[in-house]
């Protein structure tokens, strides 16, 4: 066996690039992190520096007087900033649990063999992945049939089921539970929602942790949904408050908690520049934070979708 | 994909409706319903593209009482100039990304397979995989920081340099190339999963047994690597070409801050049919949604045709 292993590496050590090619792609690859990384870092400097250093000499890629005053004017005086946030987080939350039971409930479903109405189930999550009604049908249809426009529901409901994600889970379900676990529980005496809740979704972890993490960030960054359906500014969430003070910073004084201070005033105190960047911080971080370790059930649930079709 | 093999065998048609086929029937019914909201109705909502719709009011009532104009609405779209414009816009956009999105990650993935240090690769990766994380509202405000007239960066490099400023959101010849970077910057992380996943699932034998034979590197990733990597790239190219008639709606609006001086290289499909719904020209944007569903449906199924016919195993259908 320890031959083996060593006749392994040693081809394998024989195999390799040149040392020179090495250090090349080295290179190559540093200077590519960089540039996808240098961008994040920019917006972090800018959201730490001083505002009167901004207004002189602009952006720098490293701060040249360095100042928390963003951070603490939007934990002072951004009651919107704070109920921005409070929005993300619940339609986040609210919209990965109900999309992950919509999806995995449809993708056990899907996978039943004997199931009678199986052929017909299909072909509704398989349609849509060919022909849908475009954004204006969908839009008078959420707006005015549904009255979804300007409720909490317009942010959650229409992203969270996708064909894509349905699929991901039936092929899951179909190559890892075996049959004979399901059919004893039948034969036992389990209803389907018994089977579902307590066996199925139990030991599909791996699939849960995929669906749930692909929905999680597709609500966490979501802003189309918002720029469509919500003009009420207490139902920003971070994404739509972000896109609205880049055309207009001023609207974070707005709804702040003006204690003895005109709104003019707060308009001409507050550090403008560096709180809108400090804004987007306050959306990437958590994101960036997490994705590291969150990668490997990406990946996963990407090359499932992409190479097996 | 093999979708479609749910097909119910002869015998199992003639067994009776069963207790299991109620719960499950059950258990599926809120994501049925939801379908029929939010992917059925809006299907079957597409003929106000053929109706002089009103906005104001019950919407039921506006479909079903609103005078039918046939293709009146398709003739104020393509007299206008936008048309013609937009699918410049769209097509050509949408072949050069196809083009460098698949070039550029399938070398990276190469070279990055090649690398002596496991462990850097994986870091590289994981760092170039941020940009797909971030929303292009965020993307905005990271572009804005650097091409932004008065405090971004690079016009204080350009000044560093002793050359004028320039108001880059007033610069259409610059665009296309701005577009273009952000687009690959984007995308690149989610591209090399793609292809380095069929990389590291290849048989390990091939190279020990091509090493044996005194091949080369080059050969190596010549006659063996790429060979067994043309299935997926073919697969992904037909997959784009598929969506050659949408494009990334927060791409071409969110980067360019909606700028009306680069209209001319920054309107697709997608920000022309949201300007027109937001600017209540129902009509006009009705008929284009529809032309981009119909398109768009076509060259899926094209597409389709064309993958079962390399493949039959991958179809959709």
């Amino acid at each position: 066996m320890s031959t083996q292993t060593s006749y392994d590496s040693g081809l394998e050590k024989f195999n390799r690039i040149g040392r020179g090619t090495n250090v090349f792609f080295h290179f190559i690859f540093i200077l590519l992190a960089l540039l996808c990384l240098v961008p994040v870092v920019v917006v972090l400097s800018i959201s730490l520096s001083d505002e009167s250093s901004i207004r002189e000499s602009g952006y720098h890629i490293l701060p040249t007087a360095l100042s928390g005053d963003a951070y603490n004017y939007i934990v002072k005086q951004g009651s919107m900033m704070i109920r921005a946030l409070g929005v993300s987080v619940l339609v986040t939350a609210a919209g990965t649990l109900i999309g992950v039971l919509l999806t995995t409930s449809m993708g056990y479903v899907l996978s039943r063999p004997n199931y009678k109405l199986n052929g017909l189930l299909t072909w509704i999550v398989f349609i849509p992945m060919i022909f849908n009604g475009g954004l204006v049908s969908s839009y008078y249809i959420n707006s005015s049939l549904l009255g979804l426009k300007n409720t909490i529901w317009a942010l959650i409901l229409p992203l969270a089921v996708s064909s894509f994600n349905v699929i991901i889970c039936r092929t899951f379900f179909k190559s890892t539970i075996p049959d004979g676990l399901i059919e004893s529980a039948e034969i036992d005496g389990a209803g389907q929602f018994r089977i579902y809740f307590t066996i199925v979704l139990p030991i599909s972890l791996p699939v849960l942790a995929t669906i749930g993490l692909f929905l999680c960030f597709s609500y966490w960054n979501d802003w189309f949904q918002s720029l469509l359906y919500i003009d009420d500014q207490n139902l920003y969430s971070l994404q739509a408050l972000l896109n609205s003070l880049m055309s207009n910073v001023d609207a974070l004084a707005r709804n702040a908690s003006t204690m003895g201070v005109s709104y003019a005033q707060l308009v001409a105190t507050m550090p403008k520049e560096s709180a809108r960047m400090a804004v987007a911080i306050i959306i990437v971080l958590p994101v960036a934070l997490a994705y590291p370790f969150f990668q490997k059930y990406f990946i996963s649930g990407l090359t499932v979708g992409a190479v097996k079709g | 994909m093999m979708f479609m093999d749910a097909r119910v065998d002869r015998k199992g048609k003639r067994t009776r409706w069963r207790k299991h086929d109620t719960e499950l029937t059950l258990l599926a019914l809120p994501t049925a319903i939801w379908y029929i909201l939010f992917c059925f109705l809006p299907m079957f909502g597409v003929i106000i593209a053929f109706k002089d719709f009103k906005i104001h009011g019950s919407f039921v009532h506006n479909v079903f009482n609103s005078a039918w104009v046939g293709f009146k609405n398709f003739e104020f779209l393509f007299k206008s100039n936008d048309a013609w414009i937009v699918i410049r816009n769209t097509i050509g956009y949408n072949i050069i990304f196809i083009i460098l999105g698949i070039a550029v990650p399938v070398t990276l993935a190469l070279m990055v397979g090649q690398l002596h240090s496991r462990k850097a690769a994986k870091v590289y990766q994981t760092m170039m995989f941020l940009p797909y994380f971030l929303s292009w509202v965020v993307v905005s405000a990271v572009v804005w920081a650097f091409l932004s007239f008065d405090k971004g960066i690079v016009n204080q490099f350009m000044s560093d340099f002793s050359r004028d400023p320039k108001n880059w959101y007033m610069e259409a010849s610059y665009w296309p190339y701005f577009l273009v970077f952000m687009n690959m910057w984007k995308g690149l992380g989610y591209g090399m999963v793609i292809y380095l996943a069929t990389i590291t699932s290849m048989d390990s034998t091939y190279y020990e047994a091509a090493v044996i034979d005194g091949a080369s590197k080059w050969q190596q990733t010549r006659y063996i690597t790429l060979p067994l990597m043309k299935f997926v790239i073919v697969l992904m190219f037909i997959l784009a070409v598929g969506h050659i008639f949408s494009t990334d709606f927060g791409l071409f609006f969110q980067v360019p801050r909606d700028s009306n001086s680069l209209y001319n290289v920054t309107t697709t499909v997608d920000v022309l049919v949201f300007k027109q719904l937001k600017t209540a020209t129902v009509g006009m944007a009705s008929a284009s949604s529809f032309l981009q569903s119909v398109l768009g449906c076509a060259m899926i199924l094209t597409a389709n045709w064309v993958v079962r016919r390399v493949d039959p195993d991958s179809a959709m259908i």
